[in-house]
């Protein structure tokens, strides 16, 4: 059966760790690391498996560090 | 870190759905956490894109903290001295009328030193596209009273909040230039939501498509949080904005087509 996959590349050295994000994923796919990146934000980073591919988080982003993948995969 | 749930097979050119726009620099953003400049610039940046008249075009970026537009949006851009920015886009767009000429200014640089040139660029109708980000703040300067500020709401300058009777109302610049002949489109939008994020690229993208047709001035006000200006984390300001600002400042078109829309009264 084909299914739509999504996934997020999130640059987390240019991630300002806002949580816009978070509040825009309507699957719950972000959360915010327990690390820091160079500039000692906590990142946003994906924990599940949910991701639909559907740019809500990338939309809002205000530093535009989301690149969002979308494809039909096939599964059994 | 490596992410466990990586998907490699689908991390493929021809799956890209979204990602910044080329005509962003490759630099990171001055602005604070959170901030709705990023992604107005962003969403300016696409529509210029789609268009492809990137080559075409010419910004002023205003004095504020979006006076750095320059180093992030890759296009041909002009620093204006404070408010000035309609005027030197008049000049810009009289020199060269078969370009794309913007402003993109914030509500100290727009609605408080700027209120003259903002008024008589939109009477004479010149054709240029203002883009007007109002956060109720002077942001850069460390968060004093605009006149955009709301009654009653906190700043540097009003730490009791604004008080009316002393330090008057607040201004509706964009209220004011839509009655103004020489205006044909005035629209009022927000980026803080992915709605609001794809209302507010249509906005832009209407407002350059009018600009080719010469119709006038196209005002877009992008009602925008300032975090560190409020005090307050980025996902409160969001909230603090949908309940504080949009009943003043409402969302949505203001004039289309030359013509007024009518609205509901608005909450004091």
């Amino acid at each position: 059966m084909a299914k739509i996959k999504g996934d997020i590349v999130i640059n987390t050295e240019r991630c300002k760790g806002c949580e816009v994000c978070i509040a825009a994923c309507p699957f719950t796919v972000i959360q915010m690391s327990k690390e820091v990146n160079s500039k000692g934000y906590h990142f946003a980073m994906k924990v599940n498996d949910e991701c639909t591919g559907c740019t809500n988080c990338a939309l809002v982003c205000p530093d535009g560090v989301i690149t969002v993948y979308r494809a039909k995969v096939t599964t059994e | 870190m490596e992410d466990k749930f990586a998907k490699t097979e689908i991390h493929k050119p021809e799956n890209i759905v979204y990602k910044k726009s080329d005509l962003m620099v490759d630099r990171p953003l001055s602005y604070c956490p959170g901030c709705g400049h990023g992604t107005a610039h962003r969403m300016l940046m696409e529509v210029l894109e789609e268009m492809n008249i990137q080559d075409k075009t010419i910004g002023v970026s205003p004095v504020g903290c979006s006076v750095l537009a320059y180093d992030f949006l890759n296009i041909d851009m002009l620093g204006a001295a404070h408010g000035r920015a309609p005027a030197l886009a008049t000049a810009i767009k009289r020199l060269w009328p078969d370009h794309f000429v913007f402003t993109y200014q914030g509500d100290g640089d727009l609605a408080a030193i700027g209120t003259a040139e903002t008024i008589h660029a939109c009477n004479r109708g010149e054709n240029i596209t203002i883009i007007f980000i109002n956060n109720g703040i002077y942001g850069m300067t460390g968060g004093q009273m605009a006149p955009t500020t709301l009654p009653g709401m906190r700043s540097s300058t009003s730490p009791y909040g604004r008080d009316v009777p002393t330090m008057g109302h607040p201004l509706k610049i964009t209220e004011l230039v839509a009655q103004l002949p020489g205006v044909y489109y005035v629209t009022r939008q927000s980026v803080h939501t992915p709605n609001n994020v794809r209302k507010t690229k249509k906005a832009m993208r209407k407002a350059f498509e009018l600009q080719k047709e010469n119709r006038g001035v196209c005002f877009i006000e992008i009602v925008s949080n300032c975090n560190s200006g409020w005090k307050m984390t980025p996902v409160q300001s969001n909230k603090w904005m949908e309940e504080n600002m949009f009943p003043f400042y409402q969302l949505g078109d203001i004039k289309v087509d030359g013509k007024l829309i009518e609205k509901k009264e608005t909450v004091e």
